[in-house]
């Protein structure tokens, strides 16, 4: 399950972009390959971040995983919900279990992304 | 190169996700491991554990060596009964924790980490004693437990062991599914169950037919994720977390296990007296998190300032809902109520000693 209307990083994030506005989440594959996330550690908003840091913490029962951002950036907003309700991400990654939104301050990273076809293809290298 | 138990197609039949676990390509989960956790609390869940070891050891001075080998008291074990002991080394500390099985006088089996396998094989030859021999019979067998409530019922359908009849660490000879098998109970969940000794020709076909019996009953197949966090409720030990070649099973709560007053001398017996009589400087305790976060195994546990001990294991609890941990804390913290902090992330997080076992009926 790989949206068309995404962009995909190597360490398994999404992002969808609007105007200046980046949401951002983990993929299928991703929380899939943790299993049960029991935890999320989101950062606060104001913080700022360059392409490639850790912005976040997934954890299942079993592993502590890091998130990366996929792009430069200020957080917006961060999804709450989560904090409560940690399994959302397993039950709707590219929806309700987004993690956080940022203002991108260099659009042009966007193009080192993944489209659908180029993630697909990652994924299904990586697995064998 | 990994192995494969004789159960790992049955593995992928069940969509079981394979990982590689001390060297063997075992299931870490199947339907995800928080629900097969709470099926094996509610109904009945089915493992493949045939990845542990096997040591046979038989001849007419098998109870002196093991005696002197293990640090529990074997003299004590009546035919059909096992026991949980820990192999020690000179200075006491723990080589592996392990199952000691009495079929009689002269016949022994010991059940082995799968980690330890070949430490252990060697470790038990190198200190061979008498009349005795050894014979890793461990690629001989398979090992399936069948955990949960439920178990009793399920078992009783392909099989004449009554497991509400069998005591707790007994086993029988018996037939499972007309397979001759040794159905022990034992586990390692806290649940009623055991564990069915077969061989590897054998293995599949049992699998399938306790899963096809025990439908009815929920019985699901679960992975080694949720073996862990099951012990984990449980507090019971997880060799190369709780236990190590740097703790000594004291430390570690085993107390009961270990019989200094046993009349035969054991390996470690003079240390682990000496640790007795100087006093625990360190203990492991059971911990609830006070703020949100989950402890994970080798976290700093900090107190006033410093750094006093680390976490051995740590997760969220899936019958609790609630994060929970085993840590090394100097023995004046290691008592219900007294408080610490976990560094996680960098960041001090709140914990609070709790009674044992986390989780109770």
């Amino acid at each position: 399950m790989i949206p068309d209307n995404l962009r995909y990083s190597k360490e398994h994030e999404w992002i969808e972009f609007k105007g200046k506005i980046a949401t951002i989440g983990v993929t299928d594959h991703a929380q899939d390959q943790l299993g049960d996330i029991v935890f999320v550690e989101l950062p606060d908003i104001g913080q700022e971040f360059s392409a490639g840091e850790a912005f976040g913490v997934l954890e299942s029962v079993k592993a502590v995983s890091d998130c990366y951002v996929p792009i430069s950036g200020k957080v917006l907003e961060v999804n709450d919900l989560l904090t409560d309700a940690p399994q959302t991400v397993n039950e709707d990654c590219y929806g309700e279990g987004w993690m956080m939104r940022l203002e991108v301050t260099n659009p042009d990273e966007l193009e080192e992304l993944m489209d659908q076809t180029a993630y697909s293809k990652y994924i299904n290298e990586e697995s064998t | 190169m990994t192995k494969r138990t004789s159960l790992y197609e049955e593995h992928k039949k069940c969509g079981g996700k394979i990982v590689d676990f001390a060297g063997w390509e075992m299931p870490v989960q199947y339907s995800g491991v928080i629900e097969e956790h709470l099926t094996v609390r509610r109904a009945a869940g089915l493992f493949d554990v045939s990845h542990m070891g096997e040591v046979e050891v038989t001849g007419t001075d098998a109870i002196s060596f093991l005696q002197y080998l293990t640090v529990n008291d074997v003299s004590k074990l009546q035919d059909g009964q096992a026991q949980y002991s820990v192999l020690c080394n000179e200075n006491g500390m723990a080589i592996d924790d392990i199952i000691v099985y009495r079929f009689h006088a002269e016949k022994f089996l010991i059940v082995v980490n799968a980690s330890n396998r070949d430490k252990d094989v060697a470790w038990i030859q190198k200190h061979t004693k008498g009349k005795v021999t050894i014979r890793d019979i461990s690629d001989d067998w398979s090992l399936i437990a069948l955990q949960g409530p439920a178990s009793p019922t399920i078992l009783k359908k392909i099989s004449d062991v009554d497991l509400s009849k069998l005591q707790s660490f007994h086993f029988v000879l018996a037939d499972v599914s007309a397979q001759q098998c040794i159905v022990a109970r034992t586990g390692y969940t806290g649940e009623v169950g055991c564990e069915i000794f077969c061989s590897n020709a054998a293995a599949p076909l049992i699998w399938q037919e306790l899963l096809t019996t025990g439908k009815g009953a929920a019985l699901k197949p679960a992975g080694l994720g949720a073996r862990d966090t099951l012990r984990l409720e449980m507090c019971y030990c997880l060799y190369g977390h709780e236990l190590t070649e740097e703790t000594n099973p004291l430390e570690a709560g085993l107390s009961w296990v270990v019989k200094l007053t046993k009349k035969d001398d054991f390996i470690g017996k003079k240390a682990l007296m000496q640790v007795k009589e100087m006093g625990l400087q360190r203990k492991l305790v059971g911990f609830k998190m006070i703020d949100t976060a989950i402890p994970r195994h080798g976290y700093p546990v900090m107190h006033q300032g410093k750094r006093v001990g680390h976490v051995t294991s740590g997760t969220m609890s899936p019958s609790l809902k609630q994060p929970i941990g085993l840590a090394y804390v100097p023995s004046e913290l290691a008592t219900e109520g007294s408080k610490f902090s976990i560094d996680i992330r960098d960041r001090l997080r709140e914990a609070e000693a709790v009674q044992i076992p986390f989780y109770h009926k």
